[in-house]
């Protein structure tokens, strides 16, 4: 697993010193803590605490009717909201038997291609700013800025989106939003060029990244590793290519593989993906112009709430609003599973339905928890700086991690 | 959909385990059996292991608390055929008071934190499991969270009670 071979040293005299990192180490990106026993700047073992901001989200979901499950995801991984928004509402209406509008399945490509960009973003700005390149991630959250603009218009919020509703959207995509996209498409290539040319061949950054924490496909498998991290090692494993959901199957978008699983394998993967999703992004809107531009969500008034304006004046729509925020609408018992290809891995949605209005049990498979495990043991005999690149490249999300 | 037919794949899964699972149905098309404790470890190992099926991706391992069934506790364990592109959920029921199931831990290193994570929310005791300690929650926790019994708020605080609100 790892290339530093371990340091040992068989005299009972050597101390070990211990080092907490985290819970609120500026390295660790987020609040949990890695407990290393180390011996000079190796890392002898390590055991990894997680749970600092556990939120009961599983609990309070088999309280909440399923409208009002969206803004907990929100807080899974919160530099991708909407993946896990519309993963959710793809969940339930699977669960539903709700069938989209295929102008409603683009325009969610779209806003979930850009999260997936938002993600990659901070995780490569990041991994250069670990091994001490401050430049590339400015440039690129400028970019950020500019997706969480285009979030702004569609759904009003910025981070936490609550973006989408079940069925579709909660309003249609307006002018702005769009020239807003196309601004961003003509923009962010060239930001992301640059970016590229400023770390791909760099000695400093390659000399850091590359052989770091390389792992192989088997080990990946193993640790149920999933997302970028398993293509890294070399597993075409994509989620939007083996199951597609909403109609990814008419696009055509290649899924980048690594070889050997290390740091600058994960680093062009990303980088790559990036690309990938600002193809799939122009082909959606390619294909948004043969589609009716006053569609914006499904036809289930079941489960869709009306306008504010149809319910003060619309006896039907008021009755819908009722029957919806009372949650007097009947759904099947069943069980259902549902993944999506979220920044980070396969992000996954059990759900268990005894046809009340909220769920009986909902598990959220989540890609940060699963793939984070394999940090303790694969730092074992690594360089405390290559850990903490390591971990940077994780992409763990802690409230991906802690649910 | 995936190369194998949920067909072929039952037949496949009885002729090594005759009688040993039953079908629990087809929701959305994904195959779900259900079995006992004693033969769990190997099913999951034949399924990961058979040349033909090769499941080799452990998606998730999660529980659910029936309260009103006899035998409480549901493990519920998602695998996926990344070669054969298809999906089988397992499930195994536990009475409560005798929560004990083998690990999985030997067949998947990825199974460490689910099950720690189902022991910690269920009490699902993971027999042979390594490091079987809490994960989420703190570790002086005496109650099993995701049990129905468990309230989701504190019962005893009172800036909640309806004659706040003039209910």
């Amino acid at each position: 697993m790892q290339n530093h071979p371990v340091y040992t040293d068989n005299d009972p005299q050597t101390e070990y010193s211990t080092l907490n990192l985290g819970p609120t180490h500026p390295a660790t990106h987020g609040v949990f803590q890695n407990v290393l026993q180390l011996d000079g700047e190796r890392i002898v073992s390590g055991v990894s605490t997680i749970g600092y901001i556990h939120r009961a989200f599983e609990k309070i979901a088999e309280h909440r009717p399923f409208y009002q499950i969206t803004p907990l995801t929100d807080r899974l991984n919160y530099c991708s909201s909407p993946i896990n928004n519309m993963g959710w509402h793809m969940t339930v209406e699977k669960l539903l038997g709700i069938e989209t509008p295929k102008r409603v399945d683009y325009l969610r490509v779209i806003v979930m291609e850009l999260a997936r960009i938002s993600d990659h973003i901070i995780c490569n700005g990041v991994l250069g700013v670990d091994t001490g390149a401050f430049t590339g991630f400015l440039y690129m959250m400028e970019h950020r800025e500019s997706i969480y603009e285009i979030y702004e218009e569609v759904c009003g919020s910025r981070l936490t989106t609550n973006i989408g509703r079940i069925g579709g959207f909660e309003r249609n995509f307006n002018t702005i939003a769009f020239a807003k996209l196309r601004k961003f498409l003509k923009d962010f290539p060239v930001t992301l060029k640059e970016f590229e040319s400023l770390f791909n061949r760099n000695r400093i950054f390659v000399d850091r990244t590359k052989d770091v924490a390389a792992v192989t496909a088997e080990e990946a498998l193993n640790y149920s590793w999933s997302g970028p991290l398993l293509r890294a090692a070399g597993v075409d494993y994509d989620v939007r290519a083996m199951n597609p959901y909403s109609s990814y199957e008419d696009f055509e978008f290649e899924v980048p593989v690594g070889t050997n699983g290390d740091v600058y394998n994960r680093f062009l993967v990303r980088n790559e993906e990036m690309w990938q999703s600002l193809r799939i992004i122009e082909q959606a809107l390619t294909k948004l112009e043969k589609e009716p531009t006053d569609i914006f969500h499904a036809d289930v008034p079941d489960f869709y709430l009306p306008p504010k304006e149809e319910v003060y004046n619309n006896m039907e729509a008021l009755i819908y609003h009722f029957k919806i925020v009372m949650g007097e609408v009947p759904t099947p018992t069943t069980e259902v599973y549902h993944s999506v290809e979220g920044a980070n891995g396969e992000l996954g949605f059990y759900l268990v339905n005894d046809g009340g209005r909220s769920p009986y049990r909902l598990h959220f498979r989540r890609p940060s928890f699963i793939n984070y495990q394999m940090y303790a043991p694969m730092s074992r005999g690594m360089l405390l700086s290559d850990a903490i690149i390591n971990m940077s490249s994780l992409n763990v999300i802690a409230g991906e991690l802690d649910a | 959909m995936g190369k194998i037919s949920n067909e072929e794949l039952l037949k496949k899964i009885n002729d090594k385990f005759p009688e040993q699972l039953t079908v629990v149905g087809e929701p959305f098309g994904l195959l779900t059996l259900e079995t006992g404790r004693e033969q769990i470890i190997a099913v999951l190992d034949f399924l990961k292991n058979d040349p033909a099926l090769q499941f080799i991706f452990l998606t998730d391992i999660t529980a659910i608390h029936y309260p009103e069934q006899e035998k409480q506790i549901g493990v519920i364990y998602h695998l996926h055929s990344l070669v054969n592109n298809v999906r089988v959920r397992l499930k195994v029921f536990l009475v409560d008071g005798d929560v004990n199931i083998p690990t999985a831990t030997d067949l998947w290193h990825g199974a460490n934190w689910m099950e720690r994570e189902t022991y910690d929310f269920f009490g699902v005791n993971f027999v042979g499991h390594p490091d079987l300690r809490r994960i989420l929650n703190v570790d002086d926790m005496t109650a099993f969270p995701m049990r129905k019994e468990f309230p989701l708020e504190d019962p005893n605080r009172v800036d909640k009670k309806d004659y706040f609100f003039g209910r």
